[in-house]
């Protein structure tokens, strides 16, 4: 009985299936084998970006790099305020011993071993290595968080991202309903036009919208992150052709059932647009968590920063701070995925039955 | 009650014309049935007084007002469509009360018509179901209950039983009569099923491109049908028409299809060498010997059914007719056989189709 296995013998059970038949063929390895490589491309970079946020700013500019965050092994010693770091030292005589280190002075290593502090060696670079150990650097995220304004950047963040998500849906998806269920003359130009606008690139607007923005007074508050951008034009198209696969009959029915047009738009038409507005809220989510360049031209105020403008301040003309870019980067990135774990059943929700056969 | 009145309408799709004025009247409490072939219209007829399509020119009247310019959610009329449309992303409950919600019923008030409905039409265990978990009869049921808890002035049916099986659309016939026996509303039916139209309707309505070809009561249709169309459409199986030619012979009207020729009795509108067509009903023909009988067939198909027996028969002079008899008839194919006609239901139609008599 299959329900009698326990949970890893089942796990291996499904990780091992086959194609059939009792020994493995071809086939059965080149398909592990290119799951395997999907697996490695789409979770490799975000596996190493985890792991190397860990690292401290030593370990991450190291070469060849290490796959696990490892970090020097530091102690104290008596009569030094500052802890010292740890190395493996080959003696003359070819002994080994551990000794931590004073100062670097040229080639030459000034060094102590912490069990007697009084006796010091001169030890050539060559012949110590640092003794590591696994090591989490959490004051990659420790710091930043304490130091850099991350929380009011976050509440930053999460208004601009809610608040512009809940408007472009709103617009977007009454301007599907005018453009999928009324029928008038020049509709498809006007579909058309919304489309056209695709193809005019964002840095081509840049300049106008910010006159614009300007011209409103908005330059340094949220709101010119959320509005400029509220209007979609694929998210009109996308809602507007799930919209036209409604059943005519359905909104006929909410008019012959004394639904107005808001009703037959709240009641019928955008819950049965549910999976669409879904993917579009996903795909909003997104594009405004990571928008960066219109931010950081209309936000010049630190207070109104969003994650993505504020992450940009570790990296200086002449220092980039990588450990903390890294770990912000991180903790950026888990809204948009515990958004996308919920929102993506979703995505392959398929048309609601209408009750039609 | 409501009464229904269309005056000259007229339908253009661009410039397709589909009604070529409509001029009608539905009477308060009548169940009128719209029949015809697809695409004569019947469908944007009741489109167009359910509001869901405006008309070209013409006009449509629910208790003597013109609402041409009403919405279709003023109307105060209620739709079951063929595909029976019940909003999937809610319970059958939600489906029912959706119109009275939109009309700002009180809680309670739509809670007893719903469950009132619901018990009527037998889907109270449904109620919390969605449609997607429902069978084709029970949709219909929900569809037919969305309709009835408005009370709306009347019921519009677009061919609401087309989408199911044959053995639960005699049954839902059924309790669409007792419906209407019950609540008694004025409602119009569109079916392209002649059945349907006989055994349901008040009043047929026999449209043919976008054409009025007859209205009146289904026993009227069948027994004095006004043209070619109508006995052609009304009753199953069909009316045999055959072509003939009006002649005299020794003071005597006769019938004459190639050799068969039939007496008929005088008319003063008949015209001496007039192209013309009779039809006869199959049921309306009687198994006969050679001297008393009015034409002569060879058997093609029989079809025996116990109680009843279809013969499909061919002539040189009558073409394919088809005889319909009570009982067991034992003939076989290739034999001959002698009929007679039952000159009362005989019917007699000029050379366009208009009917020059029903009874000869």
């Amino acid at each position: 009985m299959a329900d009698s296995t326990s949970l890893p013998d089942r796990i291996w059970q499904f990780l091992t299936l086959r194609r059939g038949g009792k020994r493995w063929h071809w086939t059965d390895l080149f398909t592990y084998g290119y799951l395997g490589l999907g697996i490695f491309l789409m979770f490799g970079p975000v596996v190493w970006l985890v792991l190397s946020s860990f690292k401290t700013p030593a370990g991450l500019l190291e070469f060849p790099p290490t796959w696990a965050p490892l970090g020097q092994v530091v102690v104290e010693v008596e009569g030094y305020e500052k802890q010292l770091p740890m190395y493996r030292v080959t003696m003359q005589d070819g002994s080994t011993k551990d000794l931590a280190q004073i100062r670097r002075i040229g080639i030459i290593s000034q060094m102590v071993d912490p069990a007697e502090p009084s006796t010091k060696f001169k030890i050539p670079i060559k012949q110590r290595e640092p003794i590591r150990e696994f090591r989490m650097a959490w004051e990659n995220y420790l710091d930043p968080l304490e130091r850099f304004n991350f929380l009011s950047y976050l509440t930053n963040s999460v208004i601009v991202t809610t608040l512009a998500t809940l408007i472009t849906l709103l617009i977007n998806s009454m301007a599907a309903f005018g453009l999928s269920i009324y029928e008038f003359k020049g509709r498809n130009a006007v579909m058309l036009f919304v489309i056209g606008t695709l193809m005019i690139p964002i840095t081509v607007i840049l300049v106008p919208v910010y006159l614009v923005v300007t011209e409103l007074g908005m330059v340094n508050s949220l709101w010119a992150v959320i509005l400029p951008g509220a209007a979609t034009p694929t998210g009109v198209f996308l809602l507007r052709q799930y919209m036209l696969t409604i059943p005519k009959d359905l909104i006929e029915a909410s008019r012959m059932d004394k639904a107005t047009e808001w009703q037959v738009y709240w009641r019928v038409v955008l819950p049965l647009a549910m999976p669409a507005i879904a993917v579009l809220a996903i795909f909003s989510i997104m594009w405004r968590w990571n928008e960066f360049l219109w931010p950081l031209i209309v936000l010049n105020r630190s207070e109104v920063y969003t994650l993505q403008v504020g992450l940009n301040a570790f990296q200086g003309e002449l220092d980039v701070q990588w450990h903390y870019i890294l770990a912000m980067t991180v903790v950026t990135l888990i809204p948009v995925v515990v958004v996308f774990a919920f929102l993506q059943k979703f995505i392959t929700t398929g048309i609601a039955s209408s009750g039609m056969k | 009650m409501t009464e229904i009145v269309l005056k000259k309408v007229y339908k253009a799709f661009d410039s397709v014309e589909v009604l070529h004025g409509i001029d009608l009247q539905v009477q308060s409490g009548q169940f009128v049935v719209f029949v015809g072939p697809s695409g004569c219209g019947k469908s944007t007829l009741l489109r167009i007084i359910a509001g869901l399509e405006e008309v070209t020119s013409g006009a449509v009247e629910i208790e003597g007002e013109v609402v041409n310019n009403v919405a279709a959610s003023e109307r105060g009329l209620a739709m079951v469509f063929q595909s029976y449309a019940l909003y999937p992303h809610m319970t059958v409950y939600q489906n029912m009360a959706f119109g009275l919600e939109n009309s700002r019923m009180s809680r309670g008030e739509i809670n007893q018509r719903v469950f009132k409905a619901a018990e009527m039409l037998q889907i109270t265990d449904y109620l919390k179901r969605h449609p997607k978990a429902l069978s084709g009869g029970q949709r219909q049921r929900v569809a037919i209950g969305r309709a009835i808890v408005r009370e709306p002035k009347a019921f519009l049916f677009d061919e609401p039983l087309s989408n199911l099986d044959a053995e639960l659309r005699v049954t839902m016939r059924k309790e669409l009569a007792a419906l209407h026996a019950n609540i008694g509303g004025t409602m119009i039916y569109v079916t392209h099923d002649q059945t349907e139209a006989m055994t349901l309707a008040d009043q047929i309505v026999v449209l043919n491109q976008g054409r009025v070809e007859q209205a009146g009561p289904p026993l009227e249709l069948y027994n004095t049908p006004k043209n070619l169309f109508v006995a052609g459409f009304i009753g199953s199986p069909q009316m045999n028409i055959v072509q003939a030619q009006l002649a005299r012979q020794s003071e005597q009207w006769i019938l004459k299809a190639g050799q068969t020729k039939i007496t008929i009795k005088s008319l003063t509108n008949l015209v001496e060498g007039e192209n013309c067509s009779f039809g006869i009903r199959p049921e309306h023909i009687k198994l006969a010997n050679v001297e008393e009988a009015d034409a002569s067939v060879v058997v093609e198909l029989t079809e025996q059914l116990g109680g009843e027996t279809y013969i499909y028969c061919r002539s040189e002079d009558l073409g394919a007719f088809n005889v319909h008899q009570p009982g067991q008839i034992p003939v076989k194919p290739g034999e001959l056989l002698h009929l007679n006609f039952d000159h009362s239901n005989l019917h007699l139609f000029d050379e366009e189709g208009k009917v020059l008599a029903n009874g000869l």
